[in-house]
């Protein structure tokens, strides 16, 4: 299927020249869910906020790449076409609800606001299409629910009420930022079946995200592993989570302790800290905190590259993680 | 082990009274209970976690406990001390051997001083060592929680949240206090911070004795740190047991609910279809009998009236719910 999104080297530098997102490139098909995981300062939530023209004014810019939706390069829009495509074309949900909902409005207010941009539709109308919205999201009495302002609902029903919000333009790309991370493990279940199920009924297709491996373990089709502002691992989610190519991700993998697993003693770590814009170091960006790097990583950025031919399973190392050596860890 | 807790509380009970909607509201004062007749005992050297959802009283418990909130029943003992009529000078002693750890390392640390004084000042304040050895002191303790000495210039706007909570751990560890409240305190760090973090606290337990009250939502973490841990709904705590005991046989369907909601690394290991259902009645308007009695799927008759279920069980593995053992091995099976 060809992709309805792909973004081919994007690059966002700050006024001082500093590459926040270096040469990002990754696609989404039609009713996939993808994954963006990475640590703070990542370059995650630039690069989504990159796509819909979102990025602070003046002080970051976007200095390369492009961004192809629909036969259209995103980056390229004028300020009314954008306006357009936002909501309608790529929506966005973000982790704290309470601050992107307007408080002094409804919920019914605010969504009729996203419907009345999209067509001429009646007050009866608009009326009906928002309660089977909040319907859809799970919300209960969506005819009352319609009435009430944010801070009556509760965290978990707030962000429900964002993605209904987010729904109402029938977006075809929903970017969802962090959008579970706020809330309890029990509601953050239920939020996680509802993006599912939006994707699997409505074809919606979805870039979530997260710094939880877990979530993406259960949600998404496929991961990007962002590290510095680069990608350093995109492949198929089983295939990276149980054959990592990066150290990096391995390292992830093995720091998320297992609520199901009994395991007693320290926690494996990464050392170190993520890298910060200003010390962004040479070569490979993971090459301090890496337990593998050679000499050949502190100075050669590694490019991006395919572990095994059309396994979609990509990876930027100069010495990945063999196959060999995770299977023989299976038979353990 | 010593004979005793290092801090133990009977029966305590935190309510704050609430105004209700509307002009009426206003004279019509509300008590809402956040903490409801709770008894924990922390044992020195142990490390307990207190899990539950947002608005169950977990961190409210916490800071009554350290007596930074006032309880209006119940008592708190703390080192053989009994603290209900303390005076001034107890709550010093109190104070110099409890230290709390946040969960937004931002706005616990002072944005106008650097990492150095804030540490500074608590060795000053406490009187933990001469004016000479403050600034080595300070670089021991950064380096400590695994930052240098060229951090304690540094202003907290400009670190990152792991290291900014790493500097609030090093003051909290300053006054070389007994116990460690520490409130979600991995919450919003990365996660290979976070096992940093957790793997610092593990060391620092070992390395100091340190005794931690670990109030947490993440019970992955829980069940990697925690020698003990106590499950908080809406004020009460429904289970208490060790780590081991009550991850692998929870007896409470709230406490399995929590545990398999959360979702695993293995894509295999799916989240359950039968999901908790909703969420926590509001705790001004408690319901009869066990209050999670709204969510439960094994909820019966019996569970709807009368007083909320005591805690029952053998005297190490506790929980207030009125299934049988028989029953309750249903929780954990994953076709129900």
């Amino acid at each position: 299927m060809s992709p309805l999104l792909t973004v081919d080297s994007l690059t966002i530098t700050t006024r001082a020249g500093l590459n926040l997102v270096d040469q990002v490139s990754f696609s989404l098909a039609p009713g996939e869910m993808l994954g963006l995981v990475g640590e703070s300062g990542s370059g995650k939530t630039l690069t989504c906020r990159a796509l819909l023209q979102l990025l602070p004014e003046g002080a970051l810019q976007i200095t390369g790449g492009r961004v192809d939706f629909d036969g259209r390069d995103l980056l390229r829009l004028s300020p009314r076409e954008m306006r357009q495509l936002r909501g309608a074309g790529v929506g966005m949900i973000f982790q704290n609800p309470s601050t992107h909902i307007n408080p002094l409005m409804t919920i019914g207010q605010q969504m009729a606001e996203s419907l009345r941009l999209r067509g001429r539709l009646s007050r009866k109308e608009i009326r009906a299409r928002s309660v089977s919205l909040l319907e859809q999201v799970g919300i209960p009495s969506p005819e009352q629910r319609l009435d009430s302002h944010a801070h009556e609902f509760s965290g978990g029903m707030r962000q429900r009420a964002m993605i209904a919000i987010a729904l109402a333009c029938s977006p075809r790309v929903l970017i969802a930022d962090e959008p579970t991370t706020a809330l309890d493990v029990t509601v953050q279940a239920q939020i996680l079946k509802l993006l599912d199920g939006l994707r699997r009924e409505h074809g919606l297709s979805i870039i979530m995200i997260t710094h939880d491996l877990g979530v993406v373990a259960q949600t998404c089709d496929r991961v990007a592993v962002l590290y510095g502002g680069r990608i350093c691992e995109i492949a198929a989610t089983a295939d990276l989570l149980k054959h990592p190519a990066h150290p990096y991700t391995r390292g992830l993998i093995a720091c998320q302790p297992h609520a199901n697993v009994n395991a007693q003693g320290p926690l494996t770590t990464i050392a170190g800290a993520p890298p910060t814009a200003e010390e962004m170091p040479a070569g490979c960006r993971f090459h301090p905190r890496c337990p593998d790097a050679q000499r050949r990583c502190q100075t050669r950025q590694p490019v991006v590259h395919d572990v095994a031919q059309e396994s979609g399973h990509r990876v930027a190392c100069h010495y990945p993680l063999q196959r060999l050596i995770h299977r023989e860890l299976d038979h353990e | 082990m010593s004979s005793h807790p290092l801090l133990e509380v009977e029966r305590l009970s935190v309510s704050f009274p609430v105004t209700g909607p509307g002009l009426k509201g206003l004279f019509l004062k509300q008590k809402l209970h956040a903490v409801n007749a709770v008894s924990l005992q922390v044992e020195p050297g142990s490390v307990v976690g207190l899990v539950g959802e947002s608005g169950s009283g977990k961190s409210t418990l916490g800071r009554a406990m350290l007596k930074l909130e006032p309880s209006c029943a119940g008592s708190i003992t703390f080192d053989g001390l009994q603290l209900d009529n303390a005076t001034q000078s107890d709550i010093a002693r109190l104070r110099q051997q409890t230290a709390m750890i946040f969960q937004d390392p931002y706005s616990s640390l002072n944005p106008r001083q650097t990492l150095g004084e804030a540490i500074a000042e608590v060795l000053k304040v406490h009187r933990k060592c001469s004016a000479e050895k403050r600034a080595s002191r300070v670089d021991e303790l950064l380096t400590l929680t695994g930052l240098s000495g060229d951090y304690k210039s540094r202003y907290p706007k400009q670190l990152s949240g792991g290291q900014c909570q790493r500097a609030a751990i090093a003051r909290a560890l300053a006054i070389e206090p007994r116990l460690i409240v520490a409130d979600e305190c991995v919450a919003a760090l990365d996660v290979s911070i976070q096992a940093q973090i957790v793997n610092l606290l593990l060391e620092l337990q070992r390395k100091i004795n340190l005794t931690l009250l670990f109030i947490a939502h993440d019970l992955s973490i829980v069940r990697r740190l925690c020698d003990r841990v106590a499950v908080m709904y809406l004020g009460r705590i429904v289970e208490e047991g060790p780590t081991e005991s009550v991850f692998s046989h929870p007896r409470h369907p709230y406490t399995a609910a929590l545990i398999s909601a959360i979702p695993d690394i293995d894509p295999e290991r799916r989240l359950p279809d039968t999901l908790l259902r909703g969420e926590p009645p509001s705790p001004l308007d408690l319901p009869d009998g066990c209050a999670f009695h709204t969510r439960c799927c094994f909820a019966r008759e019996a569970c709807r009236k009368g007083e909320a279920p005591e805690l029952r069980g053998d005297g190490n593995h506790q929980y207030a719910c009125l299934l049988e053992a028989g029953e309750a091995e249903r929780l954990t099976d994953p076709m129900r």
